[in-house]
């Protein structure tokens, strides 16, 4: 298939940016979208020209490292997937798309599709741990944890840290990402002596970095390629009430 | 090059115990005065980064990503082994440890990988305190399964994200210690080189991604987490920027790089859909359990799988090995897949796959109960290939997975180079010539948490090391040097893009020193290779500029040292004139088709050493003894 | 740092103090809306009941004294709620920067959507509304104490009508969204809610904006008259 591509380029963090327009020719309905851009990259050096820059590893949809907004969506319009799990078969002959980088103060733009999103590493720095020593762990045993309780950390814990969640929130807020470190760790017994602590310090960092509120749109969760639900977010707000509110031991 | 494993006396059971009570401490107060730079922050780099702040010693920690969290140990499935034996079904370190040493086909230094499994153990009861939310069962206590065709239940798991869950609690150990002020991380950071001070290992030189500086940070010590080197077959299920630059790199300056030649191919991955295919998706094998594995019996039969009558088809696995069956053992499984494509038996668009028939389990079991079974697994498929396997057979073929080759390390993880050590996927200890699935984690985090943290320790405390200056005549040579090879690939202006030479390259190593491998064949790719070599340096085109965020020239560089890898996988290939493990020499083979090991000339690790730009490596060799296992062949009949 | 002013510095302090002042202005919302039914119940009752409301507390509190106390409450409360608005709506567009050149919101409710200037719509209405029947300037006919009056004579001019309307309309919107919301953000998460939030929201937006906008209505269609 023949696509046309719109696909912002930027030199640097201090450039302005810009759409470029490119043709995609010959793509094969069963290469992955990633691949598409690979294609046109290479034509792009071979015709001594800088490819397009963009953030990639895993390419299975694990890694977090990949992520644009493709026509006006985090990823993909397809649920529950990153931009690298999405192919070309879900478009057709002549379609035009618009490619962007995640949009957000806190995640300035390096190059073309690349963003710093190190904000949400600093986020994890300010409390996102569970503060144990190698060597000074009880066997593994030794605290029974419920089934369910072990599954729900579990479905927090599935973030890839992707940042998906800050590209689809119109307030460019970083909530499902920080509510769901919270969650896996308040969920768990591991996670108790440090859990009010622990939710002051992340959701200061993650006020600090400049990410916006929540206004409960939902958007975040439905461009979560792990389906990660704003449950989490309220747990987040009852966590940091308690803290706000009524202090706690772990001060 | 002197190869002294540094193997502790006594009894197996008693030698990491009385190792560590005979290596020198350091001071407490001394420790930060003591430097050590990390690089890689995967399970091993960061495990090793976090746990070595947490004792004092002053860390940098380096990583090509943006953050420590993407290194590719997050896409391990499967799970971790550990010799815990919650399920009470006979597992023991003993047994962790036998298998390990008879699955790496009796290649494998049997004193590490005792090691290995005795610390197994605490890396569970380690996890757990990280808050890594493990499988349970209703009672609250941890799930087990069994794995890779273990007779035990002990690989401990998170649904198919144990190397995500693993590598994250590492990663929160790594940021407790950043916050702490204990580790200083730099990410976006590419190790290009590794500099040598009075023969000691005392730092690296970097490339900064975003703005291209390039400068020496020095050490005490250095230790390379760097992984495994399958991308050297282009495609491969490793994650696009994995490379065995950094290896290299230590390698050229005198690391020995011990059985390059061992490489382990998946048999369930999704077949390649065209050439522009980027990389390989591996499948589950857990599939294998109620997929059954045929082709057509005649060669080019280009009807559709529900055309093809039983009478027409070959279950090849259940033929051949009646007992096993479907579920026989990684490199055999493999290796006939590639036997039945090759004779023109492929099916699918490109004739490069078998099917993964699920039709039998479906009609026995119906469709609820496989999808409960395989749900995630069909979609992900379905989400790659277009193809639903409720409705045809799933195409699968073996993909490159895992490298079990790496550089030389003794007892200490301490490569030939004093002062530099390898822990992980990036050395050679553990697997032999073939590794046990949910073996990868726990080698990485024993190696992380709780080897090298130890072993440093005693090599920084023999002293001797005066602080080099970042300026020092010799950071200054290696910079020269690293500046000199990035103006040469910037400036050759030529015509292909380092993708197109790495595509050329890979399909020389798949096709001659993949799944099986021969004298003729092995001759020819170390023919090519060195060509191929050449014609980059004169023909490969990077555009753009070296102070700037420039993926083409990281692509470049890396390409770069893997046509020089690539040929010494190759040579040790040839070398290694047996078949042990994944390395399958098609002249060494049983009556029934199996590897057939040398056990007279090759029981030994081959140490492969730097001799000089284009010559040929000297080979060196550690022997190998087992004095606790006993060699013998595998059957799977 | 404790206490209310600590939780109000964070962002999600603020949405918390949007989701209280919010829970207030909700009850408020249905007592008035309550009390507006009691136009049903003729010119004599309605009357008295607005005549009752200006003496509510007594003997305790004097004329005008317990309405004016709930008059400041409710300001009080408007006005932290549009005050937190307005700063987290500040900094959400500074965390945007850049915007997107194509953004696809379909994901979102449109009531989501439209929070911000559903709100400055209702902010509009209030002020229309309070100098229209409760000071009467903008009431051509206006008369102190004559509450049913006021109300019909307003109503019978088709205009009227529609404003009220069209407000509660965006009334109902931002309380479909405002409420559910709320449980979000104060957490008012166990199973029961989570189940019935989206109705239960969605059930008090119907019923005000059913009880309110009868009122035009009727008056529109000749149900209630002088």
């Amino acid at each position: 298939m023949n696509l046309t591509l719109h696909v912002w380029r930027q030199a640097g963090p201090n450039d302005k940016g810009r759409f470029e327009k490119y043709e995609a020719r010959d793509i094969s309905e069963h290469a992955s979208f990633l691949e598409m851009l690979d294609i046109l990259n290479e034509e792009l050096v071979e015709k001594g020209q800088e490819p397009i820059a963009f953030e990639h590893d895993c390419r299975e949809g694990i890694c977090g490292s990949c992520g644009m907004v493709i026509n006006g969506v985090p990823h993909s319009k397809q649920k529950a997937i990153t931009s690298c799990q999405l192919h070309m078969r879900s478009f057709k002959d002549g379609d035009e798309i618009w490619i962007e980088p995640f949009r957000a103060t806190a995640f300035p733009v390096l190059k073309d599709l690349v963003v710093d999103r190190s904000a949400f590493d600093r986020i994890i720095q300010k409390g996102g741990y569970v503060s144990v020593r190698t060597g000074n762990a009880v066997d593994a045993n030794a605290t029974p944890i419920p089934k369910t309780d072990a599954d729900a950390a579990f479905d927090a814990a599935t973030c890839i840290g992707c940042g998906a969640c800050v590209a689809a929130c119109p307030n460019a807020s970083a909530m499902l990402f920080t509510s769901a470190k919270v969650s896996h760790l308040g969920l768990l017994p591991q996670g108790q002596p440090e859990r009010y602590k622990r939710v002051e310090a992340m959701v200061a960092q993650m006020d600090q970095e400049g990410f916006g509120s929540c206004t409960n749109h939902g958007a975040c969760q439905n461009a979560c390629p792990k389906s990660i639900s704003i449950e989490y977010i309220a747990r987040m707000n009852r966590d940091l009430m308690k803290a706000k509110l009524l202090g706690s031991k772990d001060d | 090059m002197e190869l002294n494993a540094a193997i502790p006396s006594g009894p197996i059971e008693k030698r990491w115990d009385n190792h560590r009570f005979e290596m020198k401490l350091v001071n407490p107060a001394n420790k930060r005065k003591l430097s050590v730079i990390v690089v890689g922050s995967g399970l091993a780099g960061a495990s090793a980064s976090a746990t070595m702040a947490e004792l004092g010693y002053d860390v940098r920690c380096f990583c090509y990503h943006d953050s420590p969290r993407r290194a590719h140990s997050i896409a391990a499935q499967g799970g971790i082994n550990a010799a815990k034996n919650y399920q009470n079904d006979g597992d023991s370190v003993f047994r962790l440890f036998y298998d390990t040493v008879k699955g790496g086909d009796f290649r494998a230094r049997e004193s590490n990988v005792y090691r290995l499994a005795q610390i197994s153990v605490s890396i569970i009861d380690q996890c757990v305190a990280q808050g890594v939310p493990f499988a349970r069962e209703y009672g609250g206590m941890l799930a087990n399964r069994s794995f890779g065709g273990a007779q035990v239940s002990r690989t401990f798991y998170a649904r198919g994200q144990t190397g995500q869950q693993l590598l994250l609690g590492a990663y929160q150990a790594l940021a407790r210690q950043i916050e702490l002020g204990g580790v200083k991380m730099f990410p976006r950071h590419e190790m290009l080189d590794v500099i040598l001070v009075d023969g000691r290992c005392r730092g690296i030189v970097t490339r900064d991604m975003v703005d291209g500086t390039v400068r020496s940070y020095t050490a005490d010590a250095v230790v390379l987490a760097t992984g495994g080197y399958s991308n050297a077959f282009y495609l491969s299920t490793n994650a696009k920027a994995c490379n065995v630059s950094a290896a290299w790199r230590a390698h050229r300056r005198g690391a020995g790089f011990a059985n390059p030649c061992y490489t382990q191919i998946h048999p369930t991955c999704i077949p390649q859909s065209g050439d522009y295919q980027s990389k390989l998706t591996l499948m589950s094998e857990s599939l294998r359990n109620d997929g059954r594995i045929w082709v057509p019996k005649k060669a080019d039969d280009n009807r559709p799988a529900a055309q093809i009558p039983e009478g027409d088809r070959d279950y090849y696995l259940e033929r051949i090995y009646p007992s096993f069956g479907n579920l026989s053992p990684r490199d055999i499984a493999s290796r006939r897949a590639k036997e039945v494509v090759d004779e023109g038996r492929g099916v699918g668009p490109l004739k490069n796959g078998v099917y993964l028939d699920f039709a039998d389990a479906i009609g026995r079991l119906g469709a609820p109960a496989i999808g409960e079974r395989y749900g995630n697994l069909f979609d992900m498929y379905e989400r790659i290939t277009g193809e639903s396997p409720y409705e045809m057979p799933m195409r699968i073929y073996p993909a490159p997975h895992y490298t079990m080759g790496g550089l030389w390390v003794d007892y200490n993880l301490m490569t030939t180079i004093p002062g530099l050590f390898a822990i992980g996927e990036a050395n050679f200890s553990d697997h032999g010539a073939n590794r046990l699935g949910a073996s990868a984690l726990m080698q990485g985090l024993a190696d992380g948490y709780f080897v090298i943290p130890y072993t440093i320790g005693n090599y920084l405390a023999r002293g001797g090391l005066d602080p080099v200056a970042e300026d020092h005549a010799d950071c200054k040579g290696v910079e020269q040097q690293v500046n000199d090879r990035i103006q040469r690939l910037l400036t050759a202006s030529g015509k292909r893009t380092a993708d197109s030479f790495h595509r050329e390259l890979g399909r020389i190593i798949w096709d001659k020193c993949g799944m099986a491998r021969n004298k003729a064949g092995l001759e020819e790719a170390l023919q090519k290779i060195p060509a191929l070599r050449e014609e980059f340096w004169e023909n490969v085109r990077v555009p753009g500029v070296g102070a700037d965020l420039n993926q083409e020239l990281e692509r470049a560089g890396r390409v770069a040292d893997f046509l020089e890898q690539g040929e010494l996988m190759c040579r040790d290939a040839l070398d290694r004139d047996e078949s042990c493990g994944g390395h399958f020499r098609e002249e060494h083979q049983t009556g029934e088709g199996e590897a057939a090991r040398d056990d007279e000339r090759f029981s030994h690790a081959s140490v492969w050493e730097w001799t000089g730009e284009n010559q040929a490596q000297r080979k060196n060799v550690e022997e190998l003894t087992f004095e606790y296992v006993q060699p013998s062949q595998r059957s799977y009949k | 740092m404790r206490g209310v002013l600590a939780l109000y510095q964070s962002t999600i302090g603020k949405k918390v103090v949007m989701a209280v002042t919010g829970l207030m202005l909700v009850g408020f919302i249905l007592g008035h809306m309550a009390g507006n039914l009691k136009i049903y119940q003729g010119a004599e009752k309605y009357d008295a009941y607005a005549a009752g409301l200006r003496e509510l507390g007594k003997p305790l509190l004097g004329h005008y004294q317990a309405i004016w106390l709930a008059r400041l409450g409710l300001l009080a409360a408007v006005g932290l709620h549009i005050w937190s608005a307005l700063s987290l709506t500040s900094a959400s567009r500074k965390a945007r920067g850049t915007g997107y050149k194509k953004f696809d919101d379909v994901s979102m409710s449109y009531a989501s959507r439209t929070m911000r200037w559903g709100g400055v719509i209702l902010l509009a209405f209030i002020v229309y509304h309070l100098l229209h029947l409760t000071v009467g300037t903008v009431h051509r006919e206006f008369e102190y104490g004559a509450v049913y009056q006021n109300v019909v004579l307003a109503f019978q001019r088709w205009p009227v009508s529609v404003v009220y309307i069209v407000a509660n309309l965006a009334l109902a919107m931002h309380l479909y969204h405002g409420i559910w919301s709320m449980t979000q953000t104060l957490s008012l998460t166990n199973n029961t809610i989570l189940r019935v939030r989206r109705p239960l929201a969605a059930g008090i937006a119907l019923v005000v904006l059913a009880g309110n906008i009868s009122i035009p209505l009727s008056v529109m269609l000749g149900v209630i008259s002088l």
